[in-house]
């Protein structure tokens, strides 16, 4: 896995235009704010979610032909603060509010919203009749968070007192490979890529990457580089790992059923043991310790893992529909231009 | 694997989360009633509690599927 470097992607709307043309020049006022963004559907917002990936990804990747003193120029983040703004309503929009009861026990809150969670059944349909090509669509569309697999939460780990941050430690240095990077599993993501003939390299496939999978990707860029939504951001990580080991054990399911062998499910069924191991850290020490040393993000924490669940339902439901109709579930490729 | 401790060992806690797995951490090996190792790859583990993995002795989440539940601390006598 060689070191990050996107190309900028072509825009699909006004607002990528604008910030992939003033990205285009040097840092500075040439970036014009867009004013409050109407938007009907921010989550399924082709433009939106796209121009806020790219802001976002400044913070994790080079770009090419971009400066990097974009990163931090006053006008680029004025432009973010703009996608945010309706994103995060969105999303608030679909979170019911935690009562004072779940706020007593996060730990055990998180377990209950999590077993009454009802999504599409996604991993099971992969499991036992998708397609290869559903199969290799899913795995397309997850490599917006996989090859980046634990960076959008290790954001947090500054902003956490001792308690949450050994443990979000002891959940991300297991995500990085514990000191091994060919463990990481970012990187056990990329073989199984390759192994399956996609393209591992980091970006390559955000021109087809829809709307809703980039938001879920956004969400947790969102939460990880505010701090004021660190609540957010573990239960965020809370709610992913203890929805992961029963997905993980059908996708790896469904590579066998196809006839792929370990060196493709290698990444799933590192997810099986690893993820059994991460939720009840992330769901009691993590969540409830911060709960414990600042009561007053509990109901920020209950807030991420529920729009985690939302969030994904929409991207889940999205697939399905598509694929239900004989469609493919990714963006067409963009017409190269002439 | 890194070990900030270096030689230094670190004692063994096994801590039931819970309504889930208990929890191994330090320096622990894991065997079968032989005496042969079993493979562990990470600092911390966790064994099923429920009964029901597909890949005892570790846990695989199954516990969730089944609702079990048991309390982190010893449970009461029953009847007690």
């Amino acid at each position: 896995m060689a070191r990050r470097l996107i190309e900028l992607p072509s825009p699909c709307g006004p607002l990528s235009e604008r910030l992939f043309d003033a990205l285009e020049g040097a840092p500075g006022a040439s970036l014009e704010a867009p004013g409050a963004v109407e938007s009907a559907d921010p989550i399924a917002d082709e433009d939106l979610q796209l121009a806020l990936y790219v802001a976002y990804e400044l913070h994790y990747t080079g770009i090419s032909g971009v400066d990097e003193g974009w990163e931090w120029e006053p006008s680029l983040l004025g432009f973010r603060a703009e996608l945010e703004r309706p994103f995060e309503a969105a999303v608030a929009d679909l979170v019911q509010p935690a009562d004072e009861g779940e706020l007593a026990s996060v730990g055990a809150a998180l377990q209950a919203i999590v077993a009454e969670d009802v999504g599409p059944p996604l991993s099971r349909y992969l499991e036992t009749q998708g397609t290869l090509e559903q199969m290799l669509e899913h795995v397309v569309h997850r490599s917006a968070y996989q090859l980046k697999e634990a960076d959008p939460h290790s954001w947090a780990i500054p902003r956490l007192s001792p308690r949450p941050k050994a443990a979000l430690l002891e959940v991300q240095a297991d995500e990085y490979g514990g000191g091994s990077a060919e463990r990481m599993h970012a990187v056990l993501f990329a073989n199984t890529m390759e192994t399956l003939g996609l393209d591992p390299t980091y970006g390559a496939y955000l021109e087809r990457l829809p709307a809703v999978t980039l938001a879920s990707v956004n969400l947790m860029s969102l939460f990880g580089l505010h701090r004021r939504r660190r609540g957010a951001c573990v239960g965020h990580l809370a709610g992913f790992e203890m929805t992961s080991s029963i997905p993980n054990r059908r996708y790896g399911n469904a590579l066998r059923r196809l006839g792929f062998g370990r060196e493709a499910t290698h990444f799933y069924d590192e997810h099986v043991e690893a993820d059994s191991v991460h939720e009840n850290i992330a769901a009691w020490d993590l969540a409830g310790g911060l709960a414990a040393e600042e009561p007053e993000v509990a109901a920020d924490i209950l807030f991420g893992a529920r729009a985690l669940l939302q969030v994904e339902a929409r991207w889940a439901t999205q697939l399905m529909d598509c694929w239900e109709r004989g469609e493919s579930s990714l963006r067409e490729p963009a017409a190269v231009p002439a | 694997m890194v070990d900030p401790n270096g030689d230094q060992p670190s004692p063994v806690t096994i801590t039931p989360y819970p309504d889930g797995p208990y929890l191994v951490r330090g320096d622990f090996v894991v065997t079968d009633q032989e005496g042969n190792e079993l493979p562990t790859e990470r600092r911390t583990i966790a064994l099923c509690r429920c009964g029901k993995s597909r890949m005892r002795p570790f846990c695989d989440g199954t516990h969730k599927l089944i609702g079990f539940e048991a309390p982190s601390g010893q449970e009461p006598w029953p009847g007690g």
